[in-house]
């Protein structure tokens, strides 16, 4: 018994030695590491660039775009970092963080970072125009085409209750990241209903998919430019139209949102460095349109970002062109 | 004795039953005060409200912020930490999965490493686990996650070591002294139970974006079960055995290097296990902070609800788990097993190691050197298939079942949840702080009702007292559904060992598939609703309740069942009025953990619709006039978590006793 275990044993290690040997030799013929390190194009002047990601896919489409351009065109050496924006801004102080491409308004992140602390600087608009507000899934609006009146909301209150709204109709908010002004909007407007937070991106674009698919009641807040509008073209509902400084009193708003500039946000050093990055930063802008298809490229047909914005990048030469400039 | 029994029986049933009635009465009060009092001094705050404490927690944080650069704490404190840390995440990367200067690849490739999982494998372990880390590795490049895979790895590994690093010393003081452990423990419950959320964000401003911010993050989680178990460990060394080694002459420190430690041995590698589960387990919320690795990939396809791809790199983690779970399992029998074999085996065991570690050598040599062996051949087909499968069945899944959910929904939302909800949040504050004092103290004793009240009182002081009674609704919902599945489940598997190995691995699968993962396909079938937080905590919950009452299931001596048996019991009384009733300790104990772990849930639940502390979390995460608020929360659920299980530990220590 024991002898027949030994020799399994040996057995075994000459198969490993044979396998080992076998493979050494067979490999004399394969490609060394480092062989083809000609790579495409050295590294440029441009050094590293660090990007921050926020969690949005239009996000993600600004920032492969601009870290494809930046790339093959610049020669820098991009590093992308995923983080929510607070963190993201934090980085502007400690180096960590070059640019933040798309800001949603965000007053209090400016007033400490750039007003406050000097580390941070802005370098433009991207072209794009956020427009946040409210939004049901189209066969609703399809159905009930009076229901994009904010007037005519409480007519319909019971429709959208949900087993989360307490009764009243649910008014569905999102990531806690995002600006709102919903539940005082809910009760300057004197509507009967309640404002949900679903707490996440994810789960807000899920119940508009499900809404729209088996026709369901759900009213709540959305945003432009997004992919998800792509698949499903929800239909914004008109609140009281904005006037500039009827948002000024945050507990007494009553009006729409404002329609954001969306702009770039640079850290100072960056801004003084004169790396070529930061013209392509200073100079990109792009449409509402743009982006989407990008984004489209990404969250729909799953392409990776480098290769959506390869496919944009080579539809839109021109328009890389003036960045370049 | 058989006197002191038949004495000591019915004055135990007369407390029983004076504890029950008691309870009954304690209930009764409260819904009679709620019908006159509803409504009253409940302490609700707005979601956009702040108190003076939440704005005070916003103050200190931003005044840190604004002067890290100047402050000497951070020149030579904090930043030499970051340092140490970011060197050694970078070097073992460099070694696995990032390419250094110079170079295309990482310094050893994956041929490189599968032969070194494999030979470590075996040569810790057995044959049998190096077989399956061969597997397992092999699998991981094949779903074409291989430098992902690499990069969690990495993470992983760095901080499991900072965590044993301090783990081993601080478990080896607590087990010697029963006051150190009594002064670390309350930490280990605050390292366990405060949400990650809450310090992700204080986590980057004093250690910077990056590596070492997310090995902190996961050593704080993953040093406790390693600290606790290495404790444990030391502590069920027979005294008579130091008592014997110190008799000879031994002083304490060689008591404790040659016979404590040497002993403890066994354990202490379980802790090594945990610590490593516990670790796999931040790997998708230190992608928060811009951890590399499977994380990553999991939130990027949640942003576009890719749920096949969140699934792939969730697999990933998973057969990660696996493999290291079984290999330190193994590591930990080895020498046991070793022992009781013969020793022919060991004689050949040492040239065996000499050739393994030639054949390693050279593997990694060329892996090292050749792009072959360096990059992971083909297009991880199989990932690619793995992910539409998923995404198949979710599909499926969501078509078809999503009017029965709805109704279970709102079935357990309308006759539970809201009710006790109504009941927790609109009744004066300082009365359900009074039901819940006077249940502790009836239920664990007056130690028990002195913390609880002290967590009661820290709860309002927190400002968050509604959210808190909201949260804990949904809590106690969960629990009550995690209990009902444990029981049924759990009486299954210990009853039959074919249950047993056919349930096992997909509770494995449950504990470690990061909850990201499920959450897209349970919105689908649930919308954003507290019951949808509900369902994904019973998810991560149910496993841990289901293993301990299996446990105490076949721990009921086989004598005693085959007696009743024989007395004529059908199998519905031998588990109602046998197995039950004498796992009785188990049950309490299944309770107590799978309430902390829906608690650990709160935070994700708060992701999906459940509002309450988990939003002000997540909230307190995103947005910087919020981060006091998310502060605060993070306590309330600590204090919650700790306010529960000393009552349930109590009950426990009486219902055993």
């Amino acid at each position: 018994m024991a002898a027949q275990v030994r020799q399994w044993r040996t057995g075994t290690v000459g198969a490993a030695v044979v396998t080992v040997l076998g493979l050494t030799l067979t490999a004399c013929g394969g490609a060394k590491v480092g062989d083809d390190s000609a790579g495409s194009g050295s590294p440029g002047k441009c050094g590293t660039f660090n990007l921050a990601v926020n969690p949005w896919v239009g996000y993600e489409a600004d920032a492969a775009v601009v870290a494809y351009v930046a790339q093959k065109d610049l020669g820098c050496t991009v590093k992308k970092k995923d983080l929510k924006e607070e963190i993201a801004w934090q980085g502007f102080g400690t180096g960590e963080v070059d640019t933040v491409l798309e800001n949603w308004g965000h007053d209090d992140l400016k007033k400490k970072y750039i007003t406050q602390q000097k580390t941070a600087v802005s370098a433009g608009s991207t072209g794009n125009k956020g427009i946040i507000g409210w939004y049901v899934p189209p066969w609703l609006a399809k159905a009930h085409p009076d229901i994009t009146d904010w007037k005519n909301l409480n007519k319909y209150a019971s429709e959208f209750r949900t087993s989360e709204s307490g009764g009243k109709g649910q008014l569905l908010d999102g990531d806690p990241s995002y600006v709102t002004n919903d539940a005082a909007l809910v009760t300057n407007l004197k509507l009967d209903f309640k404002v949900v937070y679903a707490g996440s991106e994810t789960a807000l674009i899920q119940s508009f998919r499900k809404a729209e698919k088996n026709r369901e009641w759900v009213i709540g807040y959305f945003y432009e430019p997004q992919w998800f509008l792509s698949e499903v073209p929800l239909v914004k509902v008109n609140l009281p139209a904005y006037t500039t400084g009827c948002d000024a009193d945050a507990a007494k708003i009553a009006c729409d949102y404002p329609v954001y500039d969306l702009d770039k946000i640079v850290s100072v050093k960056f801004a003084k460095s004169g790396s070529p990055a930061y013209r392509l930063v200073k100079n990109f802008t792009w449409t509402n349109d743009d982006q989407n298809t990008v984004a489209k490229y990404i969250a729909v047909d799953k392409m990776s970002p480098e290769a959506a914005a390869k496919k944009w990048v080579e539809a839109n030469r021109d328009k890389v062109d003036a960045w370049l400039k | 004795m058989a006197v002191a029994l038949e004495k000591s029986a019915p004055v135990a049933g007369v407390r029983r039953v004076g504890r029950r009635t008691v309870v009954a009465a304690i209930l009764a009060a409260w819904l009679l005060l709620f019908v006159v009092l509803r409504g009253k001094q409940t302490l609700t705050l707005a979601a956009a409200d702040l108190t003076d404490l939440h704005r005070w927690f916003n103050d200190v944080n931003d005044s840190i912020g604004a002067d890290r650069n100047s402050n000497p704490l951070f020149l030579y404190f904090f930043n030499e930490i970051r340092l140490v840390i970011d060197n050694l995440v970078t070097f073992v990367q460099h070694l696995i999965s990032q390419p250094p200067a110079g170079r295309p690849v990482p310094q050893i490739g994956w041929l490189g490493v599968v032969g070194i999982a494999g030979y470590v494998s075996w040569a810790v372990g057995n044959w049998r686990v190096a077989l399956l880390a061969v597997a397992g590795f092999t699998f991981l490049g094949l779903q074409g996650l291989w430098q992902e895979s690499m990069d969690t790895l990495s993470l992983t590994l760095s901080a499991v070591l900072v965590a044993l690093l301090f783990a081993i010393p601080l478990g080896v003081g607590a087990g010697l002294s029963e006051r150190f452990n009594r002064i670390v423990t309350p930490f280990l419950d605050f390292m366990q139970t405060m949400p990650t959320f809450v310090y992700l964000a204080p986590l980057t401003l004093f250690f910077l974006i990056g590596g070492a911010s997310a090995t902190i993050a996961t050593v704080i989680y993953a040093a406790p079960p390693a600290i606790r178990i290495t404790a444990h460990a030391i502590r069920s060394v027979p005294e008579t055995t130091v008592e014997a080694a110190e008799s000879l002459g031994a002083t304490r420190r060689q008591a404790l290097l040659k016979v404590l430690l040497p002993m403890s041995k066994r354990t202490v590698v379980m802790g090594v296990n945990q610590s490593i589960m516990a670790a796999l387990a931040m790997v998708t919320i230190a992608a928060l902070i811009d951890a590399p690795g499977l994380g990553k990939t999991v939130v990027q396809a949640l942003q576009s609800l890719d749920v096949g791809t969140a699934f792939n790199a969730g697999l990933a983690i998973v057969v990660m788990a696996i493999v290291l779970d079984r290999v330190t399992t193994a590591a930990g029998a080895r020498e046991e097993t070793a022992r009781r074999s013969k020793n022919r085996l060991l004689t050949w065991r040492r040239p065996l190691l000499g050739v393994g570690a030639v054949v390693t050598a050279v593997l990694v040599y060329l892996s090292h050197t050749y792009v072959w062996a360096a990059e992971f051949p083909g297009e991880g087909s199989i990932g690619g298939s793995i992910a539409s499968a998923a995404d198949t069945v979710t599909a499926w899944v969501q078509d078809n079942l999503s009017g029965l959910t709805n109704a279970f929904r709102d079935g357990i939302t309308n006759g539970l949840l809201n009710p006790l909800q109504t009941l927790l949040t609109d009744s004066p504050w300082w009365l359900v702080g009074a039901v819940l004092i006077a249940l502790g103290a009836v239920l664990g004793g007056w130690r028990a009702g002195v913390t609880t009240a002290v967590c009661v009182g820290l709860l309002v002081g927190t400002g968050l007292w509604s959210d808190a009674m909201t949260t804990l609704a949904s809590t106690l919902v969960a629990t009550v559904l995690v209990m009902l599945l444990g029981i049924v489940l759990g009486v299954w598997m210990g009853r039959s060992m074919l249950v047993d190995r056919l349930l096992r691995p997909s509770l494995d699968a449950a504990q470690v598939m990061p909850p990201f993962v499920y959450l897209v396909p349970f919105l689908a079938l649930f919308g954003a609703t507290r019951f949808t937080a509900i369902v994904a905590a019973v998810v991560y919950a149910v496993p841990v309740a289901i293993k301990i009452i299996a446990d105490g299931v076949r721990a009921v001596p086989g004598t005693t069942v085959e007696a009743a048996v024989s007395a004529g019991c059908n199998t519905w009384q031998i588990i109602t009025k046998v197995q039950l009733p004498m796992s009785c300790g188990a049950l309490t104990l299944a309770t107590n953990q799978g309430l902390i772990y829906v608690l650990s849930m709160v935070v994700v639940g708060g992701l999906v619709g459940a509002g309450a502390l988990g939003y002000d979390v997540v909230a307190g995460f995103s947005q910087g006039q919020l981060y006091g608020k998310g502060l605060a929360a993070g306590l309330a659920i600590v204090l919650l978590g700790v306010m529960f299980d000393r009552i349930t530990q109590a009950a426990a220590r009486r219902a055993s006793a």
